[in-house]
């Protein structure tokens, strides 16, 4: 019963979509007063249902109702109650209503947040994502029902994958999913100033907090993948240039753009073009994402060819919501005005270099990502575009950006210079290359030009971050929070810069055959096996763990408790790594095999200032959310609508 | 005007990727026949699923066209088609043998006590010889195999009753002796 | 700058952007590319006997061997036509069985085997990796894995 409560619902929410789309443009284009006041009601109705839709298939799997398909697919009787809800988004048809609850969500919140905008922009806004939530509605009740039943029942599910049994996973996908869908806000605003034939600096206030919003969901929710992947996987990478991850990547990097770009809009009028076109390529680029991962042609060309209804579905989809932007895009862009001049070291300068080499970064990945499935289309040879092109060719513009990004900070609007600040970066500038050089050959045991450039970059960008507070406080000059918000985001992307060049440049892995009792060293530190225990009882698995002492010298530094895992539910062992977690380093084992003989095969590492990547991460959705809380947001977006 | 071509650049981008997209879908992977398609049918000589003493064979059907189906209880796709494969069992027009690969032999008997069996006989290929045999690339997959012991078609993913009726009832014909 | 001049100077940038990206990736494609071969390819020396490049099948089963208490581990990739003895000294994934799909990287070791550096399972379980998938070979009647 609740199974087809929750499809009626899903149906329901359809209509309700459906009459927010026409609603909102009719609306918007009218100016009818009726029209537009009905829009609102549409949004929050259709928001209710897809969370009663979504309330039905967790109840569903709470109970543990294996009639239905979904359900048996994904869950199982003895697992725990916390991954039973977290299976609700476990597989394609749960995400996908995951994917249309994030969209209602922040639908309801444009509609009642932004009351006091121009009530036709208002509606068109409204309108847009309507569009989009009808697509999505469409495409999960003809090909993706998450509530069709199976018949006969199962007695019992067939589990959800081990490796998604994990908090950071269970909660990594609704995050990213608000930061893939929040972009869709940003486009509709977009469309809808295009619509309107709005493109000025209002539009871009209006859009810079939602924009800030996604963008810090998308954040935290990368950070949190890359975290899992790091401990959960099982053998210590923290990045993998997978195509997976690559999806979740490049709309962050246009995203990024498009929060920079937006500020010059918004300061100065100028880049309008560029700013909507940025804020297409975001959200398509996270609809690319959602289905080419979804979709499962990156992963198995199989997955694919079970149910080219879906394939031709997506494609329609992408083809009129992008096709419709930017054919939108083209007929009135043409129109924006051509805004004001600037010196070359202003503060619009820098940000246009901002954007172009981020936009350079994307298309790398981007043609990395989706060439070797060009040339597998094209019949061409099977090739593979390993983590070496992407390390290799990511570096080159993310060098220059970071190096500049210290530059930029300071720099003034439209007129330039570094504000008085230029011999105090100086400074800053070469102390950093110094501490560098030191820590690289004192600690590390050799300066590396690579290790130590990235190093420096990393220190010189948080201290020019803390140096724009410092001299606004010692100046006396007023401290706005956009500005401590982007000194925190800019101090936390020198915090990730530093633990990716200390992790790349000084980790150390090694192999090592051990029996009880047996030690293997790695960079200074003696790991020990002290001993293994059998058959170690979870909930729902049995476990190998391995007892590995950290010795420096006699001292135990720390001890590691790596095992193996075999699930109730069958399939494959999985490897759960032991993880001494430090500030300066990370101390990591991982439990291989036995080879036979009392040994067993262990990986061993050693991963130098690894933290700093996702405490840099946090940082930077963190100064997101401060910039995004800024009070003028409030108080000018309602002057704008008077 | 210039200026229009230039921000005109982004749409027609995109349509080249789309027509790209749509031909890509075009070239359905499931349609491309597998290498044993007009071969003689790989022989194998497996322990029944039912009981590890008895055995099931591709001599058991000599002479008879039927359905191999491989499948296991680790497969998503087996669960999905199962249902299909009850009623094309219950048709009757063929007898349905069951590869069930790389399994665990106490639950796949499960499975099919609570599921049904649409099974005539079952092949239990524990360590997946017979499934190399056969090509396999994954569960599920069904091959069509003539009387005269000949590959007629195979269908890769769950077996659907669309694909039964447009890919494999045409051919029972030419399956007959 | 003016108008004018900021736009020359921006379709400047972005020319000068785009035209060291695609240098930049040509070079990185030619470096860091893995072409991939299967043991029928590598039989018709089709491989590059300097490079390195991947090689993919299925563990034949049975042909797992390591030395009892050593890293090193010994197996048998096949495309159901050909075969080639792979080595490697290292942890090997938990997606690594025999049967099953796998793809090494690694080089020739000149004497008709394999070295392999990293050994990969790291798929669905239920699917090849469909590299492998395509490159596989209907069996010999009577031979191949048995």
């Amino acid at each position: 019963m609740i199974p087809e409560l929750g499809h009626f619902a899903l149906v329901l929410a359809l209509l309700l979509a459906a009459a927010q789309a026409v609603l909102g443009l009719a609306g918007g284009a009218r100016g009818r007063a009726e029209l537009l006041r009905a829009t609102g009601p549409a949004v929050a109705g259709q928001f209710i249902f897809v969370l009663v839709a979504f309330a039905a298939l967790v109840v569903s799997f709470v109970n543990g109702d294996f009639s239905v398909e979904y359900v048996a697919a994904n869950s199982n009787a003895s697992l725990p109650l916390f991954y039973r809800i977290t299976a609700t988004w476990g597989g394609h048809e749960g995400s996908l209503l995951l994917w249309a609850l994030c969209l209602a969500g922040w639908s309801l919140a444009v509609a009642l947040c932004s009351r006091r905008l121009e009530p036709e922009f208002r509606a068109r806004v409204l309108g847009l994502l309507g569009i989009i939530a009808v697509g999505f509605l469409l495409f999960l009740l003809t090909t993706s029902n998450p509530f069709a039943r199976l018949w006969p029942a199962a007695a019992d599910g067939r589990d959800l994958n081990p490796l998604l049994q994990d908090f950071a996973l269970a909660i990594h996908p609704p995050l990213l999913y608000l930061g893939y869908v929040g972009f869709a806000v940003a486009f509709a605003f977009a469309c809808a100033a295009l619509l309107a034939g709005r493109l000025d600096a209002q539009w871009a206030k209006w859009t810079r907090p939602w924009t800030l919003a996604a963008w810090i969901c998308l954040t935290l929710g990368i950070a949190l993948g890359s975290w899992w992947a790091y401990y959960e996987l099982g053998w210590g990478g923290w990045w993998f240039w997978d195509p997976v991850e690559n999806a979740s990547l490049m709309p962050w990097l246009a995203g990024t753009a498009l929060i920079h770009s937006l500020a010059v809009t918004e300061k100065r009028g100028l880049f309008v073009n560029w700013t909507l076109l940025l804020a297409v390529a975001a959200f398509s680029l996270s609809l690319l994402g959602t289905f080419l991962v979804r979709s499962g042609v990156l992963i198995s060309v199989h997955a694919f060819a079970t149910d080219p209804a879906r394939g031709l579905f997506i494609l329609g989809f992408l083809a009129v919501v992008i096709g419709g932007a930017l054919g939108l895009f083209a007929w009135r862009a043409p129109r924006a005005a051509a805004g004001g001049g600037f010196a070359v070291t202003s503060r619009e300068s820098f940000l246009l270099f901002n954007n172009a080499l981020l936009v350079v970064a994307l298309a790398l990945v981007l043609l990395g990502t989706l060439y070797p499935l060009f040339l597998d289309a094209l019949e061409l040879g099977k090739i593979s575009v390993g983590p070496p092109y992407f390390e290799a060719v990511f570096l080159v513009p993310m060098l220059p950006l970071v190096l500049l990004l210290g530059l930029g900070m300071h720099a003034g609007w439209k007129r330039g210079g570094l504000a008085g600040n230029g011999p105090r970066l100086a400074w800053l500038g070469g102390a950093a290359l110094l501490v560098a050089a030191v820590i690289a050959a004192a600690v590390y045991g050799g300066i590396r030009p690579l290790a130590t450039l990235g190093l420096a970059l990393g220190l010189w960008v948080m201290a020019s971050a803390l140096l724009v507070l410092l001299a606004r406080r010692l100046s006396g000059a007023r401290l706005p929070a956009t500005i401590v918000g982007m000194s925190i985001a800019h101090f936390g992307l020198g915090l990730t810069t530093l633990g990716i060049a200390g992790v790349e440049a000084f980790q150390v892995e090694r192999d090592t055959a051990l029996a009880a009792g047996e030690g293997a060293e790695l960079a200074g530190y003696e790991f020990r096996l002290i001993g293994l225990r059998h058959g170690l009882r979870g909930p729902n698995y049995v476990a190998t763990e391995a007892e590995v002492a950290v010795m420096d010298g006699d001292r135990r530094l720390a001890t590691l408790r790596p095992q193996k895992r075999v699930y109730d539910s069958g399939g494959n062992p999985m490897t759960e790594a032991g993880i001494a977690v430090g500030a300066a380093r990370d101390l990591f084992a991982a439990l291989g095999e036995d080879l036979g003989g009392g040994r067993w095969s262990l990986r061993l590492q050693y991963k130098p200032l690894i933290r700093g990547i996702w405490l840099g991460a946090l940082l930077m959705a963190l100064g997101g959310l401060i910039a995004a809380a800024d009070r003028r947001y409030r108080r000018e977006a309602g002057e704008g609508a008077r | 005007m210039k200026r229009i071509i230039l921000l005109s650049l982004p749409i027609a981008l995109f349509v080249v990727l789309v027509v790209f997209f749509y031909s890509g879908l075009q070239r359905d992977p499931s349609v491309i026949p597998s290498p044993l398609i007009g071969k003689p049918a790989p022989a194998f000589t497996l322990e029944s699923l039912a009981d590890p003493r008895a055995q099931v064979g591709s001599l058991d059907f000599r002479g008879r066209p039927y359905l191999l189906n491989v499948w296991a209880t680790w497969c998503g796709g087996c669960y999905q088609e199962h249902a299909v494969l009850l009623s094309i069992a219950r048709e009757n027009r063929l007898p349905l043998v069951g590869l069930n690969w790389r399994d665990e032999r106490g639950k796949a008997q499960r499975w099919l006590e609570e599921l049904g069996n649409p099974y005539a006989a079952v092949a239990f290929d524990g360590d997946g010889r017979a499934a190399i045999d056969w090509g396999v690339y994954g569960a599920p997959e069904t091959f069509l195999v003539s009387a005269a012991g000949v590959v007629l078609h195979k269908h890769i993913g769950p077996m659907t009753a669309e694909a039964w009726q447009r890919d494999f009832v045409p051919r029972l014909g030419q399956a007959e002796p | 700058m003016t108008p004018r001049h900021r736009r020359m100077v921006g379709v400047a940038a972005i020319l000068a952007g785009v035209g060291a990206a695609a240098l930049l990736a040509r070079l990185a494609f030619e470096e860091n590319l893995l072409y991939f071969f299967s043991p029928s390819q590598i039989a018709a020396g089709e491989a590059p006997v300097e490079r390195k490049f991947r090689v993919g099948g299925l563990v034949t089963p049975g042909s797992v061997q390591r030395d009892p208490g050593s890293l090193t581990v010994r197996f048998v990739v096949t495309d159901n036509r050909h075969s080639i003895p792979v080595r490697y000294s290292g942890v090997l994934p938990d997606l690594f069985k025999e049967g099953k799909g796998v793809v090494a990287n690694g080089r020739l070791d000149g004497q008709g085997g394999f070295v392999a550096e990293e050994v990969l399972a790291k798929h669905d379980e239920n699917y090849m990796p469909p590299e492998v998938a395509d490159s596989m070979h209907p069996p010999q009647p009577g031979g191949g894995g048995g």
